[in-house]
């Protein structure tokens, strides 16, 4: 059984759905430890502790230099995201554009601050140094959706059209 | 048959771009209408997104500006069929009723494909000239030669540093070692800058070919692209990119047929600003915290595992191709003295015509802000342009005519930069704007140097007192001195730059930071803490919402009747300023 074989088995034992093909076509290659960070990542949502231990055993890197990279980069969480994640774009033009006020509009609604994410685990919210679409600014993306040219009128309404979303997903 | 182009970059998908195509789409296949549907990258004039171009069959073309979907059925019945311009619904192109003056003084050599060809399509990269030069090199020259007319172009770094790309390019290929590889950088992490972005998603087939001519004459044959994670349609442009190269032969194993092996692989990044560092980054391609090293040595000498390895910018290598094509000396011939070619500027902020724009070196500020840029939006004056993003400052107006040279910009105390031009107007706080910068910078800041780590976040909490209306005398003094103490106590240029914006909007707008410290006024009424929201007696309807948004209930009145603010309550939020239909509430 090669190592990638005995990790495919462990997982089916600990009923972890796999990870993404990186992982199981994983070559010895060197400085795979941040894409497989990533691949752990696109397939929970964020890093679960097993992923550490187990990308730890095939790279053979001790878990707590894991976390140290871990930490370092902004994208890896340790905690899982909301539903829907909202990056803020706070970048040079977005901010001259009053990217202030849409943050503020958004944490009133939802109640929340800072990277935090709702009781309901419906929304995160992350603010972000640039998404590059300055002449649309202001700018903020929920999950894969960018939405430019913000006013805070609108975003209520955007957030008001998620939540309806959230709660009759056949009409989404 | 006639073509229409869709600008679909990520800022043209964000404008509703896609809903537009498929609109098109829904439309053509319902009336059967014969004519070619493409998708194209960034056009530019991002101002007038969404963007769709009709060519005819001759060539020529008509651009239709802010398209939504209801608008197809017209363009396609109108202009598709019969040849009947909507002339008002026309930005560019030969019925356009008005064209503005947004591209005249432009010059698209890095953006010579963008916009125009599909950048998924590497047929139409070739047809467009694409794969040429990398023949030509592979076939006529040493790697040597390649070095001598990248040199003789005068190509500098367009990543931001502005180092000669020549030189670059001879000191890895001079490095001892079989093993070396060639990065190109496409991190860009500075706020407010989207050139490589529009690049990358618009001709990535471009930067491929540069990196490729790169690599022969540096002597690598393993080539990383570290693009940032922020970049999904980037990312997937170059990888489709690179595999259709591989299956063509124009990567791998003796490519074009030549002894020359070639990989390229893509890195994504994991937002870390302190990334775009090239040590920094070469640390993150290994796998490890993104914390630069201290230089000499050099990458060229040891970088990525040890090895010999050059770093250039997307921008730098989507020059190469071109140059070698067009010689040394046509790319000489624009620019300035020492800045030679052209230059990818992302234009944002209170701008009238915001977008993607490339210019020849030596084209003045006031050019670019009026000619190209239209002027301030809404009537407002000019008052400074911030470029190079956080390692650079604010160029006020009254050096308008200044021209676009590295060595007249880094005087200014700014520097080019690798391209983010963000103008602002009277609005703007030029002490709330360094604090915004030192924010970022402070949040990025790897750590590893004292004088970044801590100096920076002194300089931010100075800073945060001054806007908040706590700012003492000798505080200027001290920010003066902590920016001397940082800019020479780091190793990296993070640490280094990170106090630019402050020095420069001291050095040019120093009685703005005295009239918030002394008088504790914000002369751009920006600084909410240091505002005082008045009600107008005249103009109050006594409508009572100011009063209903009011978070510290400190606004009074009856209905129907004057209202009024209790300052000692106010805490200065300005909703009730936002909130007032009557234009009844002032702020100064």
């Amino acid at each position: 059984m090669t190592p990638n074989d005995k990790l495919k088995a462990q997982h089916a034992k600990n009923g972890l759905a796999g990870f993404k093909v990186d992982l199981w076509n994983y070559e010895g290659e060197k400085g795979a430890l941040i894409p497989l960070l990533q691949a752990a990542q696109d397939t929970y949502g964020y890093i679960p502790e097993t992923a550490i231990d187990q990308i730890s055993e095939i790279v053979g890197i001790p878990a707590a230099e894991i976390y140290g990279v871990i930490t370092f980069y902004s994208q890896f969480r340790l905690k899982p995201l909301g539903k829907f994640l909202i990056k803020i774009c706070d970048g040079t033009a977005c901010h001259v554009n009053g990217s202030e006020r849409i943050a503020g509009t958004i944490e009133d609604e939802l109640q929340i601050s800072g990277n935090d994410t709702t009781e309901d685990g419906l929304f995160t919210l992350q603010k972000v140094a640039c998404l590059g679409c300055c002449s649309l600014s202001p700018v903020i993306m929920i999950n894969d959706e960018t939405y430019g040219r913000l006013t805070p009128k609108k975003v209520q309404q955007l957030l008001k059209e998620y939540k309806t979303k959230a709660q009759n997903p056949q009409t989404a | 048959m006639k073509t229409i182009k869709v600008g679909l970059g990520t800022c043209g998908v964000s404008a509703g771009g896609e809903k537009v195509y498929t609109a098109l789409k829904n439309e053509i296949a319902r009336e059967k209408i014969q004519v070619n549907l493409l998708e194209t990258g960034c056009m530019g004039n991002c101002y007038n997104e969404v963007l769709v171009e009709v060519i005819d069959e001759t060539g020529s073309s008509n651009m239709y500006g802010n398209v939504t979907p209801d608008k197809v059925k017209r363009i396609l019945d109108e202009q598709v069929m019969n040849d009947k311009p909507i002339g008002e619904w026309i930005v560019k192109g030969k019925d356009a009723v008005a064209e503005d003056t947004f591209f005249a003084k432009q010059k698209r050599i890095v953006l010579r494909n963008c916009g125009i060809i599909d950048p998924d399509s590497i047929d139409e990269y070739i047809a467009s000239g694409g794969y040429q030069a990398i023949q030509k090199v592979l076939k006529e020259y040493t790697p040597e030669q390649v070095i001598e007319i990248i040199l003789k172009s005068g190509l500098r770094g367009r990543g931001g540093a502005g180092f000669l790309t020549g030189m670059k390019w001879r000191f890895c290929r001079q490095a001892a070692g079989d093993k070396k590889y060639i990065i190109c950088n496409a991190d860009e992490g500075d706020p407010g800058a989207f050139m490589d972005r529009s690049t990358l998603e618009g001709d990535p087939h471009s930067v491929l070919e540069g990196m490729m001519i790169g690599a022969y004459a540096c002597g690598a044959d393993e080539a990383y692209i570290y693009v940032r994670a922020e970049y999904p349609m980037a990312v997937r442009r170059l990888r489709h990119s690179i595999r259709k190269a591989t299956e063509k032969g124009f990567l791998g194993e003796n490519i074009f047929g030549s002894k020359v092996n070639l990989k390229i692989k893509i890195k994504e990044g994991a937002g870390a600003f302190v990334c775009g560092e090239e040590t920094a980054l070469i640390a993150s391609i290994e796998g490890q915290r993104g914390m630069p090293r201290f230089r000499p040595p050099f990458p060229a000498q040891k970088g990525l595992w040890g090895k010999p390895t050059n770093i250039n910018n997307v921008e730098t290598y989507a020059n190469i191709a071109w140059i070698v094509m067009n010689g040394a000396e046509a790319f000489a011939a624009m620019g300035t003295e020492n800045s030679k070619g052209t230059k990818v500027f992302a234009l944002a902020g209170k701008i009238a015509r915001g977008g993607l724009v490339e210019v020849p070196m030596g084209l003045t500020i006031n050019e670019i802000i009026y000619d190209i840029g239209g002027g301030i939006r809404d009537g407002k004056k000019f008052k400074a342009v911030q470029m190079g993003g956080p390692s650079g400052g604010c160029i006020p107006a009254t050096m308008g005519d200044l021209q676009i040279d590295y060595q007249k910009i880094n005087q200014t105390g700014a520097i080019m930069g690798s391209g983010g031009m963000v103008v602002v107007d009277e609005t703007t706080c030029m002490v709330e704007m360094a604090k915004f910068f030192l924010r970022f910078t402070q949040d990025e800041s790897c750590g590893k140097c004292t004088f970044c780590r801590i100096g920076t976040k002194r300089m931010l909490e100075i800073l945060e007192r001054i806007t908040d209306g706590k700012g003492q005398a000798g505080d200027i003094e001290l920010l003066e001195d902590l920016a001397d103490k940082i800019r020479n106590n780091t190793i990296c240029g993070l640490g280094q730059t990170a106090p630019n914006p402050v020095l420069t909007t001291l050095k040019y707008f120093r009685d703005e930071y005295e009239i918030h410290i002394r008088d504790k006024k914000c002369p751009a009424h920006s600084c909410a803490p240091l505002l005082t929201f008045t009600i107008l007696e005249d103009k109050c309807t006594g409508c009572t919402l100011c009063a209903r948004v009011c978070p510290a209930a400190a606004i009074s009145g009856e209905k129907k009747k004057v209202h009024k603010i209790d300052q000692a309550t106010c805490i200065k939020c300005g909703k009730c300023f936002e909130t007032c239909n009557f234009k009844a509430i002032i702020k100064d």
